[in-house]
């Protein structure tokens, strides 16, 4: 979809915004309302049809298409669960979730370790912040595609940078992309290097809320530097952090750029993900509904796993 | 400055163990930002510049041997990065426009003028943005390729990119945010003097709402700019390629040093927009964010 996800709306969790104010009476009278409605309904009105052809009905047809089989030339035949019967005897199917499984865990180590250690590290220099803050961003803004490109070339077996870098570190070179153990990894570390700008400032920003008196007070009380970080530092942006997991979780299992542009799923399958997989049924075998299948089954995983994730996180909410 | 107090304590800081220890780290972390996210658009920048022998060549020069800026040029004419730049302006500005023209009214409606079920239509649209977002990629395409009702076929043109963007419940709500924050009472006195409530949205809340305005707009820009998946699906036709889909299709078969000129400059718009208005873009990130 053209929208990327979105993590916004975090940073700034219980800000007592401008009363909420949808329920008091403003109206002056049924005689006001109804030629307001209208003219916010004329308003309105652009946004519901993007909304109701782009969206609303999309999530409705995604649904039936997973039990249709559709040719475009007969009108689609219902074929009940026979489109999972075929994702799932598809060998390739397992390989597929197995390996988005290898990218997210992966993808967290890195992702989520670094940027917040980064964070915590830029948060305690007092010198060239705005150098830190600007650099670090820089590679989300490329192109996915540029990003992954240029990756590519880097992890060049032959005149590559990565392996010049390691001789001159006196390390044995790696075959990155070119086999099956380290191609993973490979792609990881792109979209972490890619994407930990964003995560970064977000945990910077949230850091810079917690209260110094609060790192005094542990302080006073005997806690050393790494007590601080766990008892005051962590505790103090785990709302932030939570919901960046679970939100970075998500993102990560649809990953796609990254093995389509720098491995197309290869060597050895070690990189077809699910949703490659689901491109190559959708626009290379044109069988939309094992694709409409596969949405949906990747839409229930995470879903199922986002709430049971919330209800398990916010539980132990004091 | 005067820094907020942080994990490490000043006292600690002021010692002399302390500062040496400042130190040493604050200058392995600037070696480390530089070496990490500087140094590959050094090595992308000079390695364009390189000639094809020296750009193959193991192990590869830190410093061109010789500069070859030309091949910026070539690569120019030779992958006609001038056509699918222009689409790709074509794509990311109208995105841009669609949004504002769709979705500012809309978040005004919501906010300020709170007709009968809004809040019902408020928690559909909000609801969309549950769905990974992948999990509409195939209906969608579908959808675009034979748009109900009016039954036109959006594939290979840049209206299959822009509406779809319009829907955008993220924006909404950013707006309305902003917008709830206005007091009623200055739209009031501006429907006292006469105005109704689409003036009243051009010339109060717009003016006021510069500042969101800005970043909803440069991350639609960005967005449309770095988007692929969803320009790779909708636009097939080559001549229509935004210069993502473009590059990735040429990719193989182009000399590398041409293709690496052709990546820089494809990243140079999105650079310039980011040193230009990287106070709007760190402001928008930290009130929330968008991920890539």
């Amino acid at each position: 979809m053209p929208k990327p996800m979105s993590t916004r709306f975090l940073t700034r969790p219980a800000e007592p915004s401008a009363a909420p104010d949808t329920g008091r009476k403003r109206r002056r009278g049924p005689r006001r309302a109804l030629p307001r409605t209208i003219t916010a309904y004329g308003l309105l009105s652009a946004a519901l049809v993007c909304f109701a052809l782009f969206s609303w009905y999309p999530i409705v047809r995604g649904v039936l298409l997973s039990f249709q089989q559709v040719n475009f030339v007969d009108a689609p035949e219902w074929v009940g669960l026979e489109n999972f019967q075929r994702l799932f005897s598809d060998p390739l199917f397992g390989v597929a979730w197995r390996n988005t499984l290898l990218f997210t865990g992966f993808a967290l180590l890195f992702g989520f370790a670094v940027p917040f250690l980064t964070a915590v590290l830029l948060n305690e220099l007092r010198h060239a912040r705005t150098f830190f803050r600007l650099v670090v961003y820089l590679p989300v803004m490329l192109p996915p595609v540029v990003t992954a490109l240029l990756w590519r070339w880097f992890y060049d077996p032959g005149p590559g940078l990565f392996n010049e870098v390691l001789g001159t570190l006196g390390l044995p070179a790696l075959s990155w992309l070119d086999s099956s153990d380290t191609a993973m990894l490979s792609l990881v570390l792109v979209a972490t290097w890619a994407n930990m700008g964003t995560t970064t400032l977000i945990y910077l920003a949230a850091l810079q809320t917690i209260p110094g008196e609060l790192y005094e007070a542990a302080e006073l009380d005997g806690a050393g530097i790494w007590k601080r970080l766990r008892h005051v530092t962590i505790p103090q942006t785990r709302f932030v952090l939570l919901v960046l997991l679970l939100l970075q979780i998500v993102a990560t299992m649809q990953v796609f750029t990254e093995p389509f542009v720098m491995t197309g799923g290869g060597p050895d399958n070690s990189t077809v993900t699910v949703l490659l997989l689901l491109y190559r049924y959708a626009f290379v075998y044109n069988d939309f509904g094992s694709a409409s299948a596969m949405s949906l089954l990747l839409f229930v995983a995470l879903g199922v796993f986002s709430a049971a994730y919330l209800r398990l996180t916010t539980r132990r909410e004091p | 400055m005067t820094a907020a107090r942080t994990i490490v304590s000043p006292t600690q800081l002021r010692s002399r163990a302390g500062r040496t220890v400042y130190w040493t780290v604050l200058l392995l972390t600037l070696l480390a930002f530089v070496l990490a996210f500087l140094f590959p658009f050094y090595w992308a920048v000079t390695g364009a510049m390189k000639s094809a022998g020296e750009l193959a060549q193991v192990p590869p020069t830190l410093v061109p041997n010789e500069w070859h800026p030309e091949t910026f040029a070539t690569a120019w004419s030779e992958i006609d990065l001038g056509r699918y730049l222009l689409n790709t302006v074509v794509v990311a500005g109208g995105a841009w426009a669609i949004q504002l023209a769709v979705d500012v009214p809309a978040a005004y409606a919501l906010s300020k003028l709170r007709p009968r079920f809004g809040n019902l239509v408020l928690g559909m649209m909000l609801s969309t943005l549950m769905l990974p977002a992948t999990a509409l990629l195939v209906p969608t395409y579908l959808t675009v390729s034979e748009v109900p009702i009016v039954g036109v076929n959006l594939l290979n043109t840049p209206a299959a990119i822009w509406l779809p963007a319009a829907a955008n419940a993220f924006n909404i709500f950013v707006l309305k945010r902003f917008f709830d924050q206005i007091p009623d009472e200055l739209l009031e006195a501006a429907t006292i003097d006469g105005a109704g409530p689409i003036r009243t949205m051009w010339t109060i809340v717009l003016p006021i709402s510069r500042p969101i305005l800005a970043v909803v707009s440069i991350f639609a820009v960005v967005t449309a700019w770095k988007d692929f998946i969803w320009p790779l699906l909708v636009l097939q036709d080559p001549s229509t390629q935004t210069l993502s889909v473009l590059l990735q299709r040429i990719a193989p078969d182009m000399p590398l040093n041409l293709l690496v000129a052709g990546l820089v400059l494809t990243s140079l718009p999105m650079i310039a927009v980011y040193l230009l208005f990287q106070k709007q873009i760190l402001a928008g990130l930290s009130a929330g964010s968008i991920k890539g």
